[in-house]
C-alpha cells in the first residue's frame, strides 16, 4: 500500500511561537500577548486555558486565518508571513469543532479536497481517499460516496480528521474536535486520534478548554490565561507536578496528584520485589494505570497490590506509600 | 394621463362563428358552450400553440435578464452588505406597482412593444431572484466556510465550488417563483401588445366566446405547471445531496 510508504517517511515540521502579539481593534486587553514557545516536530501541543485566554487566537495565527500583530510563527525555520497564505494553508491540516464537512460532496470528494486544489492526478485522490477512509476507521465500501449528512457526529469528526490529513500536511491545526461529541464517541476519538499519531508523527496544535483533554492529548501544554498570557509551557507530568502559580494550580485542579498517577502505568514504574512472600491483597494487571491501582487498593481497604504481566506472571507489588514516593520524586526521575 | 380604452371595452360581444362547417357554428360553438373541444382542436394551430410559443418566449426572456441582474445585484451584495438595503427598497418598489399601471407608464417611452413587456416582467422578477440568490449565498453555515478558507481554497473557489452549489436549492426555489409569477403576468402583457396567451384571453373576453378564454387560461395555467416541475426535477437531479439523510440511526 502506497500509504505505508509515505507513513513511514511522513514529515513533520518544528513550530516556533516568537513573541507573537494579537491585539483585536476595540479590545483594551489583547488577545494574545508575547507569546513565545516552540513545538518539537511531531509532538502533540495542546493549548488551553479559559475562554477569553486567546487558545483558538494562537492557534489560528499559524495558517494566518488571524493575522499577526506582532512577532513571528516560524514553521520548519520559514516564518508563515513570508509565504503565500493560500499554498500555507494547503499544507496546514485544519480540524475544527464543528468538523465544517461540505454537505453537498461525498466523503471521498470532502477528503480529495486539498488534493484537488494541489492538482493532483484523479486516480491517486480516488486512492488516497480511501486509504484514508480506512485509516480513520470507517469502511471505504460503505462510506466513501456517502453525504456528510448522512453520517453520526463521531464519524463526520473522522472524515474531518482525514479531511485534514489528506495531503499529507507537515501540521495540523485542531480546533476543540472532539468537543461536539458525547463523552463515550469522544474518548474513542481521542484514543484513536493519539495511536494515529504515533504512526503518523505529526506536529499538532490542539486547542481545548478542558484539561483532562489535554493532559490526555498533550506531549507538551501550554496553558494561556486572560489576555493570552502564557502561564505555563511543558509536559503534563511536569505542570502536574509543579504548578507555576496559583493561576496553573487552580487550573489544573485539586486533584492534580490523581491525573499525574494516571499518566503512568504499573509496567512503567519499578515496581517492589515480590521476595518470595506470598501474594498479598488484588492482583491487577500491569496495564492498569496508577490512579487505578489506587483506587483499587482504596476500594479494597488494603494497602497494596501483586502486579501480573499479561500472561499472568506476578512480577512485583505496588503499595499506596510506593505510589506516594513516586509522588514526592522531582519530575523526570520516575523509573520508566 | 390619457387611458387608452383597451380591447375589454372595445369590442361589442360576439358569438363568433369559429371553427364551424360553412354556413355556420353548430354544437357547442354555436351554443357558446363553456368548453368546446371541437375549437381547440380546429384553432391549435392557428391561435392556440402559436400564442403559447410566444408566451414562452416572453417569459424565458425576462426570467433570464432578470436572472443576470439579480444573480449580479446577489453576489455585489453578498460581498458589500450595504448593497442589500437600495437594491432590496428598489425591487420591492417595482413589485408593488400594478402590472397594468406598470406597462402603462412604459409606454411612453417604450412604445406599444415586446420591449416594454419585457422591461415590466423583468422588474417583476427582481425582487423574488435577488432575495432568493442572497439567502441562498448567505445560508452557507459558518463552519463550512471557515473549514474551507482554512484548507486554502480561494475567495473564488469558495464561491464557485462551495456557496453557488450549496445556495442552489434556495436560487431554484426563487427561480419557480419567477417562472410561475411570470407566465402569469405575462397574459397581461397583450394588453400593451398582442403577443403571448394573453391575447386570446383578451379576445375570449372581449367577444364574450368562452371556450377561446377558459382554454387558453387552462393552457397557461398548465404552462407554469410543467415549467415549475421541470425546474423541480432539476433541483433534484442537481442537488442529490439536499435530501440525504441518516440511514440508521
Amino acid at each position: 500500500m502506497a500509504l505505508e510508504g509515505e507513513r513511514s517517511q511522513s514529515s513533520a515540521a518544528e513550530i516556533v511561537f516568537r513573541n507573537v502579539t494579537k491585539r483585536y481593534p476595540g479590545r483594551r486587553v489583547a488577545a494574545v500577548s508575547d507569546l513565545s514557545f516552540v513545538v518539537p516536530a511531531g509532538e502533540i501541543c495542546v493549548l488551553v486555558g479559559p475562554s477569553g485566554g486567546g487558545k483558538t487566537t494562537a492557534m489560528k495565527m499559524v495558517n494566518r486565518l488571524v493575522d499577526i500583530d506582532e512577532g513571528d510563527i516560524l514553521i520548519d525555520g520559514r516564518s508563515v508571513r513570508s509565504l503565500n497564505v493560500i499554498e500555507l494553508r494547503r499544507q496546514v491540516g485544519y480540524v475544527i469543532q464543528h468538523v465544517g464537512l461540505f454537505p453537498h460532496m461525498s466523503v471521498a470528494d470532502n477528503i480529495g479536497t486539498v488534493p484537488r486544489l494541489l492538482g493532483w492526478p484523479k486516480d491517486r485522490i480516488r486512492k488516497r481517499a480511501g486509504e484514508l477512509i480506512e485509516l480513520v476507521g470507517l469502511d471505504p465500501e460503505e462510506h466513501r460516496d456517502a453525504y456528510p449528512a448522512q453520517l453520526s457526529g463521531g464519524q463526520q469528526q473522522r472524515v474531518g480528521l482525514a479531511r485534514a490529513m489528506a495531503a499529507d500536511p507537515l501540521v495540523m491545526l485542531m480546533d476543540e474536535p472532539f468537543g461536539a461529541l458525547d463523552p463515550i464517541t469522544r474518548a474513542r476519538l481521542q484514543d484513536e486520534f493519539l495511536r494515529l499519531h504515533n504512526e503518523l508523527r505529526k506536529t499538532v496544535i490542539f486547542v481545548t478548554h478542558d484539561i483532562d483533554e489535554a493532559i490526555k492529548m498533550g506531549d507538551r501544554i501550554a496553558i494561556l490565561r486572560e489576555g493570552g498570557v502564557l502561564a505555563q509551557y511543558d509536559t503534563p507530568d511536569a505542570i502536574l507536578a509543579e504548578p507555576a502559580d496559583d493561576f496553573v494550580a487552580r487550573f489544573v485542579g485539586a486533584d492534580r496528584s490523581l491525573k499525574r498517577l494516571a499518566l503512568k502505568r504499573l509496567s512503567e514504574i519499578e515496581l517492589a520485589a515480590l521476595n518470595g512472600s506470598e501474594p498479598s491483597g488484588p492482583t491487577v494487571s500491569a496495564s492498569t494505570t496508577l490512579r487505578d491501582a489506587l483506587a483499587l487498593m482504596l476500594g479494597e481497604g488494603t494497602r497494596d497490590l501483586t502486579v501480573v504481566d499479561e500472561g499472568g506472571r506476578q512480577v512485583g507489588r505496588c503499595s499506596v506509600e510506593h505510589l506516594s514516593e513516586l509522588l514526592a520524586r522531582p519530575v523526570g526521575e520516575g523509573a520508566t | 394621463m390619457s387611458f387608452e380604452v383597451g380591447p375589454l371595452a372595445a369590442s361589442p360581444p360576439v358569438i363568433p362563428n369559429y371553427g364551424g362547417p360553412p354556413g355556420g357554428a353548430h354544437g357547442c360553438i354555436a351554443r357558446n358552450g363553456t368548453f368546446c373541444w371541437d375549437w381547440v382542436k380546429g384553432h391549435w394551430g392557428d391561435v392556440l400553440q402559436p400564442r403559447l410559443l410566444e408566451h414562452l418566449e416572453l417569459t424565458v426572456i425576462a426570467v433570464g435578464i432578470g436572472f443576470a441582474i439579480a444573480f449580479a445585484a446577489a453576489l455585489f451584495a453578498h460581498r458589500q452588505r450595504w448593497f442589500e438595503t437600495p437594491f432590496s427598497t428598489f425591487s420591492a418598489f417595482l413589485y408593488t406597482i400594478p402590472s397594468l399601471a406598470l406597462f402603462q407608464l412604459l409606454v411612453p417611452f417604450t412604445g406599444l412593444t415586446k420591449l416594454t413587456i419585457e422591461i415590466g416582467l423583468v422588474g417583476y422578477t427582481l425582487l423574488i431572484l435577488f432575495r432568493n440568490i442572497l439567502e441562498g449565498l448567505r445560508s452557507v453555515p459558518g463552519d463550512v466556510l471557515e473549514a474551507a478558507h482554512g484548507m486554502g481554497l480561494t475567495g473564488r473557489q469558495i464561491l464557485l465550488r462551495i456557496e453557488l452549489p450549496l445556495a442552489f436549492p434556495a436560487i431554484s426555489a426563487g427561480l419557480r417563483i419567477a417562472v410561475v409569477t411570470t407566465i402569469s403576468l405575462a397574459t397581461v402583457a397583450a394588453y400593451i401588445t398582442p403577443l403571448g396567451l394573453g391575447q386570446p384571453i383578451f379576445y375570449g373576453l372581449a367577444t364574450d366566446f368562452t371556450t377561446e378564454f377558459v382554454a387558453t387560461a387552462a393552457l397557461a395555467i398548465a404552462l407554469a405547471i410543467v415549467a415549475d416541475g421541470l425546474l423541480v426535477l432539476a433541483q433534484r437531479m442537481f442537488t442529490p445531496w439536499a435530501r440525504a439523510r441518516r440511514r440508521t440511526a
